[in-house]
Formats: C-alpha cells, sequence, structure tokens
C-alpha cells in the first residue's frame, strides 16, 4: 500500500520564533504515531499543516502523493476540545452525520443507509443512546464521543487527533483510544494522536513524535523514550522513569513551570 | 385619538383587495426571514441585521431622492454593507465594530436623502417604518424575485451552513469553504433585509429576521422544527399584522413587531413552565 504521508523538510516559526523545523518521516498505513510535547510545542500546528490550515514556512507535505490541500473527506479531524455551540437546533444524531456528507450541498435528508451509518458510528463510541439528544444538553465526555464518531464515520484514510482524550474518564479513555486504533489496524488508516499521557495508548503506539524547542525526535516507544534522548531534545538534564509498565517524564520543562515534573 | 382609529373593521372587505400585493408580499418575507433567522441566531449575526438595514435604508432613500428604483436602491445598500462586514469582520468582535460604525453612518445618510426628497412625507416614513399600501405590482415582482434568489440558494447551501456553523474548523478540514460560504450567507442576509425593509421598515427588520427565529430556538431543538416554526411565527406576525394594520389605517410595523413580540414572550414561558416540569419531575 502506499505511503499515508510524507513529511519533508517541514518547518514551521511565526516570526523569529522556531516552532518546529526539518520535520522528516513518512507515515505507513496502519500506523499509530503519538505526537507527544510540551504546551505551545506545536503539536496542534502540526496537524493544522497537514491540513493545510496552517502554511508550513518551508518544506512540505504530501498526502496520499500529492501535496496537501485544504479539504479532504480522507482525514478525519478531531480538533482540540473545545465547547461548541450549544444554541444550534442539532441532535447527536445530526451532527454526527455531518461528518458523513456535511460538506455536500443540499439539504440534510437521511436514507436508511445514512441512518444506519450513523447508528454504527454512535454504537461505536458508547454515545447510541445519546442520538436524539440535543447538542447543548451534553457533557464535555459525551461531547468528545460524538467528535469521534463524526470524525471517523467516513472511514478516513488520516487520523488527524488533538487531544481526544482530555476530557474522557478512564473508561473512555480506553474506549476511544481503542477504536481509534482498530481504525488504523482494520481499515489501514494512520493515526496521529496528540496526547500528554502515553500510557492510555501504549498498546496501540507504534512510534512517538516528541515534538521539544523548535526539534523533534521520532522512533519507536522504547526508542524515544530514553533518558538521553530527550536530555539532548531538551539540552537539559531529563529522567525517564519507568514503573510498572507507566512511563514518567522527570524534569521536562520548556517554559517557567513551577513544578519539575511532567506526566508524558 | 379614539380606539376605532386603531381597530376598526368596518370596510374590511372593500379593503382586503387594496393590500392583495402586501399580504403576498407578506407570505415571501416570512418564508425568507424565517429561514434566514435560524442562521442569522446561531452565526451571532443580529446586530449585522440592523446595520445592513440601516444602509438599505440610505440606498433607498437615496434612490428615491434621485428618482431611480426604490428597491434596488435598497438592494445596493444592503448588499455594500453585507460585503463589507462579510470580508472585514471574520470574527464577531471585528464585526461587532464595524457594524457600530456602518449604522449612524447610513442611518445619517438616509435621513439626508429624504429631507432633501421634494415627495410624499409617507413615501419616506415608509422606508423606516414599512407602509401598508406600498406594495405595487412592480414591486411585489421584485420581492418575489429576491426573496426566489434567498430561498433557492439557501437550500443549496443549508447542509454545508450547518456544518460551517457546527464546527468551522471540521467543516474547513472536510473540504467545506467555510470562507465562501460566510460570505454568501451574509450576501443572502443582505437580500432578505432589502426585501423586508419594503414592507416592515428598515428600523423593524429584526421583528421579522430574528426574533421568529428566537422564538421557534426556545421552543425546539430538532433541525426540521425550527426552522418550520419559525417560519410560521414570521408568516403570523406578517400576515396577522398586515390585517390588523387594515383595520387601522396606521404602518404595518407597529402591529408585526408587536405580534412578532407576543410570540417571544410566550416561548419564552412555555420554554420556562417546561424546564420547572423537568427539574420536578
Ligand atoms: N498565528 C500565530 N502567530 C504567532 N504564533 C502562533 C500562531 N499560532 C500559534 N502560534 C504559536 O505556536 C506555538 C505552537 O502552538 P500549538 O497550538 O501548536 O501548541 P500545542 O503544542 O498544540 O500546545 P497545547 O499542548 O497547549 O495544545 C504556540 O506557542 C503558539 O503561541
Ligand atoms: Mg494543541
Amino acid at each position: 500500500m502506499n505511503v499515508i504521508l510524507q513529511v519533508n523538510n517541514a518547518s514551521l516559526q511565526f516570526d523569529e520564533r522556531v516552532i518546529w523545523q526539518n520535520l522528516n518521516f513518512e507515515v505507513q498505513p496502519g500506523e499509530f504515531i503519538a505526537l507527544i510535547g510540551a504546551n505551545g510545542s506545536g503539536k496542534s500546528m502540526f496537524l493544522k499543516s497537514v491540513l493545510a490550515q496552517q502554511k508550513l514556512t518551508s518544506g512540505s507535505i504530501n498526502f496520499l502523493g500529492s501535496k496537501v490541500r485544504r479539504g479532504s473527506t480522507d482525514i478525519g479531524y478531531i480538533p482540540q476540545h473545545r465547547s461548541l455551540d450549544a444554541q444550534l437546533p442539532l441532535t447527536v444524531f445530526d451532527a454526527v452525520r455531518l461528518g458523513l456528507d456535511g460538506h455536500k450541498l443540499g439539504l440534510p435528508l437521511t436514507g436508511a443507509k445514512t441512518k444506519a451509518l450513523v447508528t454504527e458510528a454512535l454504537i461505536q463510541v458508547e454515545a447510541d443512546q445519546l442520538a436524539q439528544k440535543p447538542l447543548g444538553e451534553l457533557s464535555g465526555g459525551e461531547m468528545q464521543r460524538v467528535r469521534v464518531a463524526q470524525a471517523l464515520i467516513s472511514k478516513p484514510k488520516l487520523i488527524l487527533a488533538d487531544e481526544p482524550l482530555s476530557a474522557l474518564d478512564l473508561n473512555h479513555q480506553h474506549v476511544v483510544s481503542e477504536l481509534i486504533a482498530n481504525q488504523a489496524k482494520k481499515q489501514g488508516a494512520a493515526v496521529i494522536f496528540v496526547t500528554h499521557d502515553l500510557n492510555p495508548v501504549s498498546d496501540y503506539v507504534d512510534r512517538v513524535l516528541y515534538l521539544a524547542k523548535g526539534r523533534y525526535s521520532i522512533g519507536t516507544t522504547q526508542e524515544v523514550m530514553q533518558s538521553d534522548v530527550l536530555s539532548d531534545l531538551y539540552g537539559t538534564e531529563i529522567d525517564v522513569v519507568r514503573s510498572q509498565g507507566r512511563i514518567v517524564v522527570l524534569g521536562a520543562h520548556d517554559h517557567d513551570h513551577h513544578d519539575d515534573e511532567e506526566w508524558v | 385619538m379614539d380606539f376605532s382609529d386603531v381597530f376598526n373593521f368596518s370596510d374590511y372587505d372593500r379593503l382586503i383587495p387594496l393590500v392583495a400585493n402586501s399580504l403576498w408580499a407578506g407570505v415571501l418575507l416570512a418564508l425568507v426571514g424565517g429561514l434566514i433567522g435560524v442562521f442569522v441566531m446561531n452565526r451571532e449575526l443580529s446586530f449585522a441585521v440592523h446595520g445592513i438595514s440601516e444602509l438599505s435604508f440610505a440606498g433607498a432613500a437615496i434612490f428615491l431622492l434621485f428618482g431611480l428604483d426604490v428597491v434596488l436602491g435598497s438592494v445596493v445598500g444592503s448588499l455594500t454593507a453585507a460585503l463589507i462586514i462579510a470580508v472585514l469582520g471574520d470574527r464577531s468582535k471585528d464585526r461587532n465594530s464595524i457594524v457600530a460604525v456602518l449604522m449612524p453612518f447610513g442611518l445619517g445618510i438616509g435621513i439626508l436623502a429624504l429631507a432633501l426628497y421634494p415627495g410624499r412625507a409617507a413615501n419616506k416614513f415608509g422606508l423606516l417604518t414599512g407602509q401598508i399600501v406600498a406594495v405595487d405590482d412592480p414591486k411585489l415582482a421584485s420581492l418575489a424575485v429576491i426573496s426566489a434568489i434567498v430561498l433557492v440558494s439557501m437550500v443549496v447551501i443549508w447542509r454545508p451552513l450547518l456544518f460551517a456553523t457546527l464546527d468551522s474548523e471540521v467543516a474547513a478540514a472536510r473540504g467545506v469553504n467555510t470562507r465562501v460560504l460566510g460570505i454568501v450567507f451574509v450576501m443572502l442576509l443582505g437580500l432578505a433585509v432589502a426585501a423586508a425593509v419594503q414592507v416592515v421598515g428598515a428600523l423593524l427588520v429584526l421583528a421579522l429576521l430574528v426574533t421568529p427565529a428566537a422564538s421557534a430556538l426556545r421552543l425546539s431543538k430538532s433541525q426540521l422544527w425550527v426552522p418550520v416554526l419559525s417560519v410560521a411565527f414570521a408568516f403570523v406576525a406578517m400576515i396577522g399584522g398586515i390585517l390588523l394594520a387594515l383595520g387601522g389605517g396606521l404602518p404595518i410595523s407597529p402591529y408585526v413587531t408587536t405580534i412578532s413580540f407576543l410570540i417571544y414572550l410566550t416561548a419564552r414561558g412555555i420554554s420556562f413552565v417546561r424546564g420547572k416540569l423537568e427539574v420536578s419531575k
């Protein structure tokens, strides 16, 4: 199968400030990549560059062999959590079906086939009970699951998930991680999954992309999550501690954080 | 003043044919206003509607002064305002300040043009507060054309507009051109405003383009029922207003706005009681 994503010498800076530079890697079908980095390290901007919503300063990104352009039904995007407009007269069902064909002109009339697809997508995120609920009445975590269903319903080739676990309880963190991972394994989709905590997705992660201080490191969890690799990346002493199967990074601070401990 | 001046229905059967055009115009406006209103509410454009209507008034007044077609003047004014708001006011904050700047300017220019206009006073005030017998055949024809353009366009862009309104980032990622769509919608809104100004007048356009949708949103969260209710409320306000105005010979706007407002109060009341019932359940 073809390479999903090719990142060639991609750099991004705002004025003089380098966010990241000379990113070079490829993403294969079925791959699950965890994108990690401190606040402001440019994780969301990387996803936006893949969506062509953010212009690179230099370099290029190719999706399925051609330069990224705005708008594709082959990409499922879950933006970083923020509350949606609660006034809009839409139910959960209506919102998820927009993920299927919301870009097409006309009225959102619903046939049996659409209905089946939406219901299936809702069942996968354990939200089928919510189908007829107005969006405005959802809790933060329920809304997050709806957004996941909306992104996955069109069976995209690439899933860009920006901190999809942030509003979820432990149980739903597993449901959502597993669901997104399954999409990758079964449909051959690639996943770029932004997270601050590797542990809930450790079973699925093929490679870790770590952004820090304008630089990056990519490789398997074993390769990247090492004291010397991260120390080199940050340019200061970093300890990666493994305990009871969990990974904890100590001393990783980009900014003037008060605590010198960050859970990764 | 006698109360029978406000409500006097003795000559009703003789009067109705005189306002047949207005009634048809009312039906068209209810459809257009009710549908557009749903998105006006959700895209936070209520204030923009007001700004557009003042420029629409200015356009109409200037065209009137120079002996040109008033509807065309309205449309030119509306579309100019809509374009400025759509292109410059991408974010809601910018938009509000632009509208606040445009509004008094439009109103001022319009009043100047009216002051210079030598014709009858009724014509002048009609643009601000609406007139009952102002809709002649050519005017009705242009209203029909404008309404048709707006209605057909709304049906065409409905789904992507809904998506973009729900979540513009995700919609853009999926291939919705959110920027163009936003501009197209505000231009359609401009056309709807220009049409509404002809019948209810520039000062009261909100009663038709915002209040019915606001009432509908109080009562339902269904993507089918909200537009249906909104159109129905706009229809009741328009047609009810025209029929009542007929009895009084006053401008139709006070009647339309009052009915529209009463519907809104009722809707709020119902949603309040519903909320209480749900809590006590
Ligand atoms: N238009 C812009 N102009 C200038 N700087 C910007 C612009 N957009 C983003 N930035 C900066 O780019 C940096 C990277 O932002 P980004 O949103 O990618 O961070 P992130 O890694 O996703 O952080 P978080 O964990 O908080 O979500 C931030 O410091 C931000 O301030
Ligand atoms: Mg981010």
